[in-house]
């Protein structure tokens, strides 16, 4: 993340993200899969490294082998296979919706996982349960914790999507997308941007 | 270069700031807008700090206004800066001089470098 100062001279927070050029690896159809949709491949990799069938798979849209494959759902338009896209389709201005994996934060109690408010302070008796969830529910009936009770455990590592974020910037000659605000996942992560 | 200090770079623009530090006696002349008209505060005091690095450096800065310290925050590349003199060079022996804060009468004095 970085700070760039806008127009009235106000400090933005930003994040860059590398974005694209993607390749169009597959484009499935209404008659053929039953849905339409894009797949798009990004990222190089060695083709030691790839599945002999992605390798395959890349052949055919006519492209070296990529590290990730997404699948965006929705009308295809006039997309052929092995044509790119890249930053060009965002503007600044445009809001879009940042989709990624966020940092693992191992296994954490209720105040941080669930924003539970924990004991109200360190007084009436209180010494050491300040952090600690309270009752998980009723007495001799239902006689039982109800399942989906928020309790600690592991936390992060899951996918999350972060909407409506400003594009602030765009670099089309170095692919480049500076959205207002942070996204999910540590740096160097792969993210989708979604419009 | 790393995609990161490219658009730091871009976005930064060139600043002729006087090379101060903390203990440095500073006035930063700060724009105020205030509906469409627009004026200069200066704020005069010691630095206590500057942190951070390129796009997001911040320095801070302290005096006192009638009996009461006040400190302010200012980014470097903020283009709210018109420009900012360096009244004394102070001789400090730490980067962050917080202990300002505590000291009172005497030691509350920094030595101006000759």
């Amino acid at each position: 993340m970085t700070s760039i100062f806008g127009a009235d001279g106000k400090m933005l927070p930003c994040t860059v993200l590398e974005t694209g050029p993607c390749v169009i690896t597959q484009v499935k159809t209404e008659d053929k899969e039953g849905y339409s949709a894009i797949q798009l491949a990004f990222g190089e990799r060695k083709e030691k490294n790839t599945p002999n069938a992605l390798v395959g798979h890349f052949r055919r849209a006519g492209t070296t082998s990529k590290r990730k494959v997404v699948e965006f759902r929705g009308d295809s338009g006039n997309a052929a296979l092995g044509g790119l896209v890249n930053v060009s389709i965002f503007e600044p201005g445009d809001s879009v919706d940042v989709v990624g994996i966020s940092k693992g934060k191992g296994f954490q109690g209720v105040v941080k996982r669930h924003g539970f408010g924990g004991v109200g302070g360190q007084t009436h008796g209180q010494h050491n349960r300040l952090r600690a969830p309270g009752s998980l529910g009723a007495s001799s009936f239902p006689s039982k914790v109800f399942k989906g009770m928020r309790m600690a455990g592991r936390t992060g590592g899951a996918r999350v999507k972060v909407q409506n974020l400003e594009v602030v910037k765009v670099y089309a000659d170095k692919n480049l997308l500076v959205v207002k605000g942070s996204v999910p996942g540590p740096k160097g992560s792969f993210v989708i941007v979604e419009k | 270069m790393d995609l990161l200090t490219f658009v730091e770079q871009d976005n930064t623009p060139e600043r002729s700031l006087p090379a101060f530090r903390s203990g440095d006696t500073i006035a930063v002349h700060y724009k105020i807008r205030e509906g469409n008209k627009e004026r200069i505060q200066v704020f005069q005091g010691i630095v206590l700090q500057r942190r951070g690095a390129a796009a997001t450096e911040t320095f801070t800065v302290r005096k006192m206004s009638n009996g009461i310290g006040v400190e302010r925050i200012f980014p470097v590349a903020s283009p709210f800066i018109e420009k900012v003199d360096l009244l004394t060079q102070g001789v400090v022996r730490r980067s962050r001089i917080f202990y300002l804060r505590e000291a009172t009468g005497k030691s509350a004095r920094i030595k101006a470098k000759r």
